[in-house]
């Protein structure tokens, strides 16, 4: 299958900087995939996701969404992706609907009309079944300006899937959330993505977030360092060992080297399980330990161990 | 022609004018005070000198001003969207530049207009008497300066990088330009170097059209307006095309290229 998002190469150096925000990366996304851009601060995520969205001339490389050029075909682009960017784009003068309305005339979905009750029927029903969805129903004319940060992108939500797009782009959407908006906005989003299988795009530094996708891109400084699906990046990434100890050092060192366990001295005995399990590694020891402690790295850990040493 | 996209644009503009009580009142205030105090002190000390009514002067002078400044700053406003963020909505839809241009200049024209009309009905209220083909006039000449207006708010925008800057830089681009365009003082005479800087300020063209459609038939014609009203026009509107080409190309290079 035709992948919806394709980057070759794709470098940006920003004017005066020394060194590249984005540095050739590459990968493709497929239609219906999730795939989250995860990495720290600073690592050229938001400098992608502006220029999969035409928001950024690239420095070289190229970049198809939805099989069209972002720099020579960005209207095309435009009119196939949903975007919901880092800081909420509303207008907090116009009331939440007003800022649906503008959206979908801009999308060229309807013509201009100035009030909600002159717009045609089929967008009364939309607005009035998205905001149900998101629980948005009672606030829809309001103004934006008194909405709480959790509402604010809810309506976000309403606003960029209204025109159906392919492809959404999410920049850090859960930032300023609390926990059950964030969960709220993952229903929601997995419900889109069921019914019209669009293609979804994050970015985000949170692991959790970035467990769900269906793969998982870290870039670190420009440069992608780990590529793959979350139960893959984590075999790569997680390292299992054993810290053990006994007062006779001499005597458990020799017995570890005559059961030829791959281990060091941190001034612990670090034992790597490469695959064994620790119960059968500490059975088959007859020093008397001191200490035992198992070490399994969470994802986290995995990852900040990764951005670490790139 | 995203006639729609160009109709919403300007539609926002028209109700965030008509949410902001403070703009709503300053916006009438500001020409209210300077026609109701320059006109009178001019034409006290200097009225008989000049052989023509100061207040009248001055009224279209304010006038033309008005509508040109309101709405090239209108224009200068879409700096406060790109901090709010909210011009981003705007610039990745699919719709053209010159759209979100063209709106946006008609927007704050719809704005400035009832301006105009405010000050034609204080000018009236305080003795300016005006007649059905001056009031045409001045309607034509009104359309000409929010237009014209915008465009040059969009190459002062184009190259502003934040709020900041645009509330620093945009007095000093707007102030002298009430002098050198003649607005509440006459410009008949100029020393060489002024005379080269009031040719180059674009809201000179604005205030004499102004004047030349008002006073147009009048005896005081020929002491008051600089050149006649079809010259002041063309210039406007080959300003106007140079300020909108550039600014816009100018304007979206910035958005993109960082």
């Amino acid at each position: 299958m035709q992948p919806v998002i394709e980057v070759a190469n794709l470098t940006k150096r920003y004017r005066r900087a020394e060194a590249n925000a984005v540095d050739g990366i590459s990968f493709t996304v497929a239609p219906g995939e999730l795939l989250a851009l995860l990495g720290p601060n600073g690592a050229g995520k938001t400098t992608t996701i502006s220029i999969l969205t035409t928001r950024l001339a690239p420095t070289s490389g190229t970049v198809r969404v939805v099989g069209h050029n972002v720099v020579s075909e960005a209207s095309a682009v435009r009119k196939n992706v949903g975007i919901i960017f880092q800081n909420p784009s509303l207008d907090l003068n116009l009331t939440a609907e007003e800022n649906v309305r503008f959206h979908t005339i801009l999308y060229g979905l309807y013509p201009f009309r100035p009030t909600f009750s002159t717009m045609s029927r089929r967008y009364q029903q939309q607005v009035h079944d998205l905001s149900v969805v998101l629980g948005l129903e009672g606030d829809i004319f309001k103004p934006v300006k008194t909405f709480s940060s959790g509402m604010k992108r809810k309506l976000e939500i309403i606003r960029s899937l209204i025109h159906q797009p392919r492809v959404l782009f999410l920049d850090e959407p859960t930032t300023g959330l609390d926990a059950a908006s964030r969960r709220n906005l993952w229903e929601y989003l997995k419900l889109a993505r069921e019914k019209d299988g669009t293609t979804f795009f994050l970015t985000t530094h949170n692991l959790e977030e970035a467990e769900q996708a269906d793969t998982i891109c870290i870039i670190d400084k420009g440069r992608i360092v780990s590529y793959g699906t979350p139960p893959q990046i984590k075999a790569n990434l997680i390292e299992e060992y054993l810290l053990v100890d006994a007062n006779d050092r001499e005597r458990l060192r020799g017995e570890l080297m005559g059961l030829a366990l791959s281990f060091s001295e941190t001034p612990l005995f670090k034992i790597n399980l490469n695959g064994h399990s620790a119960y059968q590694v500490i059975r088959s020891i007859d020093t008397p330990l001191t200490t035992v402690k198992i070490h399994a790295p969470t994802l986290e850990d995995a990852y900040l161990a990764i951005v670490e040493n790139s | 022609m995203e006639l729609n996209v160009i109709l919403a644009i300007a539609y926002r503009d028209l109700i965030k004018f008509g949410r902001d009580p403070a703009r709503l009142i300053s916006s009438f205030v500001f020409p209210v005070l300077f026609i109701g105090v320059f006109g009178p002190t001019l034409q006290a000390n200097l009225g008989a000198d000049a052989g023509y009514d100061f207040l009248v002067f001055t009224f279209t002078g304010i006038f033309a001003q008005t509508l040109f400044s309101s709405s090239a700053q209108g224009i200068v406003s879409l700096i406060e969207d790109r901090e709010n963020d909210f011009s981003q909505e705007i610039f990745v839809s699919p719709i053209s530049r010159y759209s979100i241009v063209f709106g946006k200049i008609m927007g704050e024209s719809l704005v400035a207009l009832p301006q105009g009309a405010a000050i034609i009905i204080f000018g009236v209220l305080i003795g300016v008497s005006l007649s059905a083909s001056q009031l045409v006039g001045l309607t034509l000449a009104a359309l000409a300066a929010c237009l014209f207006g915008g465009a040059f708010g969009l190459v002062v925008l184009a190259n502003l990088s934040s709020q900041r800057a645009a509330n620093q830089i945009f007095p000093f681009l707007t102030i002298p330009q009430f002098f050198l365009a003649g607005v509440f003082t006459p410009i008949k005479v100029l020393p060489a170097y002024l005379d080269i800087l009031s040719r180059i300020s674009p809201m000179r063209y604005a205030v004499d059209l102004a004047r030349g459609l008002f006073y147009e038939g009048q005896p005081e014609y020929p002491k008051v307006v600089l050149q006649d009203p079809l010259t002041n026009l063309v210039i406007i509107a080959a300003m106007f095309g140079l300020f909108l080409v550039a600014g816009t190309f100018l304007f979206a290079r910035s958005e993109r290229n960082r």
